[in-house]
């Protein structure tokens, strides 16, 4: 048969349109995907007039830029991916996917690509914006903020799948986020910069998956990240990222629970 | 691509598959369909045809045994068996808020060598509700659609789980037509089904599931060949059933009389039904609501359920 063959790229392609297609259609998600991390970093610049942001080396933009970077990430990417992988899963659709020539990874890969390019584009809108209304100048070193921003939506993407694992049904999909977005919006430093916790507290704070994110993402800005506290944030973006791949391979379900 | 007529498209030797609480749904099975065979897994609900073809599908790794689709393990040569497979689950499967079309659109995008996909939705007579949402379609019009879809690739080998559940009789018709078209043009077929019609109609052979194995196999005429016929009349007023001829001369292997029914089982059913006419003539007596019939798969189905939970209610008896 002188037929085409179907490629990753071309399957995934044609899976992502079609999820991109239903999220259009979900004003649910959309709307907590959208509006969220609009409003949010709002919050973020009142709380951060009441601190005294200078002793710490910091600005409202190195506070309310990452902040707003994590929020993106958090609830158009995260949050929005446990939703649609818990009601693919529980419409059978990732069961019949299955059954054709797409891989297990690219059925992953296609459903997350709408979520990870919304979150990707609205983190691009609210750098820009924070840049221009909080009187930013440009990042001393972008190449910390370009790689925090990607292994972002890495650890999202994957944790996305790990949460819906561990999810029964489409209604506790709602829920299963929760405990990850409030851990990170109180512990990696985006409404509070770590530099204002205890020592201690911090440094465990250091290790939450988001943490390296927003540092990263910060001293993309700041420029004052030493080599060793970039490594360090590397290390735990890299670490988050292999252990949501782990979890995903040993949680994931493809089928509802009989 | 290889023509050999008598190649086998799936062989399945000593098959199990057993769940996560300890469910042993697939008792070791064997069974093989040659290229172009339409193959049929009857079965009751819980008879294990669904968990059986979920491992044909690649779906799931076997808890024994082998299966080989096109000569590869569907589970662990993914890649080699998927572009040549075409399937349709028991149920489901599409999501709700897309369009008829764009659900095709997705699918044929996953397809190698996709058909246009208004060619296979007025395949399956889908093409006037392409812009309607999968959520507004009857329960037929989605198997319909998931047939559609299951042909996107042009198939060699086609699984259909339950491909007729929830269609109406005409439906029901058509999609057989459908299927003994494929199978004219030399696609393997291998489809479950509780309708005992629908096997009989479409199948070349069949194979009947009970709690996990397979209790019988063969074409469905040699499958209700091993099955006793059947005849069935009322007694005439005034005379008893010893009053007939002796009923093993007749070739009657057994009898149940229910008020003036007489039922008679025979596996000589021309010899049985010749005497009884004679005798009927001879005496000058009508035998009112005769009705003479060979045996039907439905016969053998419920003669093998019946079989099946005769056994395994003795080897209870015993176990306690």
């Amino acid at each position: 048969m002188s037929t085409a063959m179907t490629t990753p790229v071309s399957r995934m392609t044609a899976l992502a349109r079609a999820e991109l297609t239903l999220l259009g259609r979900s004003k649910g998600t959309l709307v907590a995907a959208l509006f969220v991390p609009l409003v949010l970093p709002l919050s973020v610049r009142s709380a951060a007039q009441e601190m005294d942001l200078a002793e710490v080396g910091l600005t409202p933009g190195t506070v309310v830029l990452p902040a707003a970077v994590g929020f993106s990430l958090l609830f158009a990417v995260y949050s929005a991916l446990v939703g649609v992988y818990v009601v693919r899963r529980e419409e059978l659709v990732l069961k019949r996917l299955r059954t054709g020539e797409l891989r297990d990874a690219e059925i992953l890969g296609g459903s997350a690509l709408p979520s990870v390019l919304t979150g990707l584009t609205q983190c691009l809108v609210l750098i820009a914006a924070c840049a221009v209304l909080l009187d930013m100048s440009a990042p001393s070193a972008p190449h910390l903020a370009v790689l925090g921003l990607l292994l972002g939506l890495a650890i999202c993407a994957g944790l996305a799948a790990a949460t819906a694992g561990l999810t029964r049904t489409a209604e506790s999909a709602q829920v299963t986020p929760m405990p990850l977005l409030i851990i990170s919006m109180m512990g990696s430093g985006m409404f509070v910069p770590l530099e204002f916790l205890p020592d201690r507290l911090a440094s465990v704070c250091e290790l939450l998956p988001l943490t390296p994110v927003v540092t990263l993402v910060r001293g993309g800005w700041t420029g004052d990240l030493s080599a060793a506290e970039t490594l360090g944030a590397l290390a735990t973006a890299v670490a988050w990222t292999l252990l949501a791949v782990f979890a995903v391979r040993r949680w994931f379900r493809w089928e509802p629970r009989r | 691509m290889e023509a050999n007529e008598h190649e086998h498209v799936i062989e399945v030797t000593g098959l199990r598959r057993v769940y996560g609480g300890g469910f042993e749904a697939v008792r070791g099975i064997d069974f093989s369909v040659r290229r172009g065979e339409i193959f049929a897994l009857l079965g009751t609900n819980g008879a294990g045809k669904t968990s059986t073809v979920e491992l044909l599908e690649g779906l799931a790794a076997p808890a024994g045994g082998q299966v080989r689709v096109l000569g590869h393990d569907p589970y662990t040569e993914r890649a080699a068996v998927r572009p040549r497979t075409g399937v349709m689950l028991q149920e489901g499967g599409f999501p709700s808020e897309l369009t008829v079309a764009e659900t095709a659109r997705m699918w044929a995008g996953c397809v190698s060598g996709a058909r246009p996909e208004g060619e296979v939705l007025a395949l399956v007579g889908l093409e006037a509700k392409a812009g309607v949402r999968v959520k507004q379609l009857s329960g037929g019009q989605r198997r319909r659609l998931d047939l559609a879809l299951a042909l996107l690739g042009d198939p060699e080998v086609l699984f259909l789980d339950e491909p007729t559940t929830g269609l109406d009789a005409e439906g029901r018709h058509d999609t057989w037509d459908l299927v003994s078209a494929l199978r004219d043009r030399g696609t393997t077929v291998l489809l479950t089904t509780h309708y005992l019609e629908e096997a009989e109609n479409l199948a070349d052979r069949l194979a009947i599931m009970h709690e996990g194995r397979i209790a019988v196999t063969g074409t469905p005429a040699e499958v209700t060949a091993s099955e006793p016929s059947r005849i069935t009349f009322e007694l005439p007023d005034g005379y008893f059933v010893g009053d007939l001829p002796p009923l093993a001369a007749l070739g009657v292997s057994d009898h149940t009389v229910d008020g003036r029914t007489v039922r008679l089982r025979t596996r000589e059913l021309q010899r049985a039904a010749t005497r009884l006419l004679l005798w009927a003539q001879e005496t000058g007596v009508e035998l009112r609501r005769l009705d003479v019939r060979s045996a039907s798969l439905e016969e053998a189905f419920l003669g093998i359920a019946k079989d099946a939970s005769a056994a395994t209610a003795t080897k209870k008896e015993y176990a306690a």
